[in-house]
């Protein structure tokens, strides 16, 4: 595997120098990018949003919960994510990997430092609150996990419902409206390889890269950031790329509209 | 059967189900190939409410080393259920006994059909995705593999279909739902091999006679046909086209 690194590493850098990228994108342009909000009908909120020929699926359910102990006026949100194996051919059934669990935190954290979601609103009475549970499916890896599953994950809850609870309990498939949202987060992710940062990285670029960030950002604030692998960052890079990041988040939104 | 609470009316006063379908009448099934880009072969298909989408990879190495044959590939199927995959509460990931139990059955409905003497020390991997379910998973499971499994170029001796037969208000009725299913008299999935009509996968629970047993057969084998049509239909769009495109998911499949 090392060797492998080493070859797309190389392969990466000699393309940059020219100023290019196997795919012909510029180094700060997204593929291709669509969510699609509603796909599924079972579940409260779902969408699946497509990065090139990243897929990533999102679904949400509602439960009724008991709060956690430091928090007992506020409801529960929780951010699982699953490499389901039919996504890769590298990912494999069994408990969740590092990098699943890494996926999860880090859109759990832009999503819940945004505050899109109310979750005093979620509070029902003493002891009960209703639970939230955001599940993100890989279908699809070609790279940049990150901020399809933002985008997707966005867009569930931008399609969630609120539901109608009676005597304790959710009536399924009835509800009161949608699920109110304050603001909406989405995340860029930068790879970096060599002195070059690259928006959107493919999955051969990720193989090859010594480093990436992650930026999520709501239109006026940064709500998550995440640093990953072995590279080192200066600071004008960093503000570089928060700048970018503000910019592309735009662009982002109109993909959740 | 599983259900609790007071037990519905399951037929309706002119005889149609709830969903207003008659007896013998199927929910609308569409199956796409080839949705996904990594995997060799795959299948998103779309029966009433249930959404199943299967990955297949292979043949390829078969790990652990120790599982391995030298005489045949391994079939390994793997049904999981989304966490949010039903109407009801969220569920955990991971398997479950009953994912379990029907991984192992689907698995072994395909040694049948799958040339897998062809190739030796292989695993075949068949990943099996519900993402939505709506009662008749395991069937639709199969349905999908195989779609899955013709489109990896898998060697098959046939393409198998499968189908649920029940029982509600003392009736037999084809294609079962969630509430016929929870709360009929009886469950009764069955796979094929349409070449030759063998019966690939069997399993059923509740009271049924001997009259109702073979009555059901003949029920689900009619069914079946129709529904093999729908997985022979899918296989020739894909196959028809010399190299298709890596397509997004779900080109109007998820409405």
């Amino acid at each position: 595997m090392e060797i492998q690194k080493q070859l797309k590493r190389d392969f990466l850098t000699t393309l940059l120098s020219q100023g290019k990228r196997a795919d012909e994108r510029g180094k700060m342009d997204y593929r291709t990018t669509k969510v699609q909000k509603g796909v599924l009908q079972n579940s409260e909120g779902s969408a699946l949003c497509n990065l090139g020929k990243t897929q990533v699926l999102c679904g949400i359910k509602f439960d009724i919960a008991t709060p956690f102990p430091d928090r007992p006026k506020e409801g529960v949100l929780a951010t699982g994510a699953e490499f389901t194996p039919l996504g890769s051919h590298l990912f494999e059934p069994g408990p969740p990997s590092v990098e699943s669990i890494e996926l999860a935190r880090v859109v759990d954290r832009g999503v819940r430092s945004s505050n899109a979601v109310d979750l005093q609103s979620f509070f029902l009475e003493e002891g009960k609150v209703l639970a939230l549970y955001l599940d993100l499916y890989v279908l699809d890896h070609d790279g940049n996990l990150f901020d399809a599953a933002t985008l997707a994950a966005m867009g569930a809850l931008q399609n969630c419902i609120m539901p109608k609870v009676e005597g304790g309990k959710i009536i399924r498939n009835e509800n009161k409206g949608s699920l109110p949202l304050a603001t909406s987060c989405v995340s860029c992710t930068f790879a970096k390889v060599d002195a070059y940062h690259l928006l959107d990285p493919t999955l051969d670029e990720e193989k090859g890269m010594d480093g990436r960030l992650t930026i999520a950002t709501t239109p006026k604030h940064m709500c998550a950031a995440q640093k990953s692998g072995w590279a080192g960052y200066t600071q004008k890079d960093i503000m570089e790329l928060v700048d970018i990041s503000f910019a592309k988040g735009d662009e982002l939104r109109r993909h959740l509209q | 059967m599983g259900g609790s609470g007071p037990k519905p009316k399951l037929l309706n006063s002119d005889g149609s189900r709830l969903d207003g379908r008659k007896l013998e009448e199927m929910r609308p099934i569409t199956i796409e190939a080839r949705v996904l880009n990594d995997a060799d072969g795959s299948c998103l298909l779309t029966w009433g409410r249930n959404k199943v989408l299967v990955g297949v990879y292979g043949p390829r190495e078969c790990i652990p080393r120790h599982d391995q044959s030298p005489y045949r590939a391994l079939i390994k199927c793997r049904y999981n259920m989304a966490p949010f995959c039903s109407l009801e509460e969220h569920n955990r990931s991971g398997p479950s006994r009953r994912s379990k139990e029907l991984s192992k059955v689907i698995s072994e409905a395909f040694e049948n059909v799958i040339i897998a003497e062809a190739y030796p020390k292989t695993q075949i991997d068949v990943y099996i995705e519900v993402l939505q379910s709506d009662g008749g998973t395991r069937c639709a499971a199969l349905t999908a593999a195989a779609v899955a499994l013709a489109d990896a170029g898998i060697p098959m001796k046939d393409l198998p279909v499968a189908i649920a037969v029940g029982k509600i208000e003392g009736k037999l009725a084809v294609d079962l739902f969630k509430d016929e299913d929870n709360f009929g008299e009886s469950d009764n999935p069955i796979a094929f091999a349409p070449r030759n009509w063998e019966v690939l996968l069997y399993q059923a629970d509740g009271l049924l006679t001997r009259d109702e047993v073979e009555q059901g057969l003949e029920l689900a084998k009619e069914a079946a046909k129709k529904v093999h049509e729908v997985q022979v239909e899918a296989l020739k769009r894909v196959y028809e086209k010399p190299h298709p495109p890596s397509v997004p998911l779900a080109t109007g499949m998820f409405q």
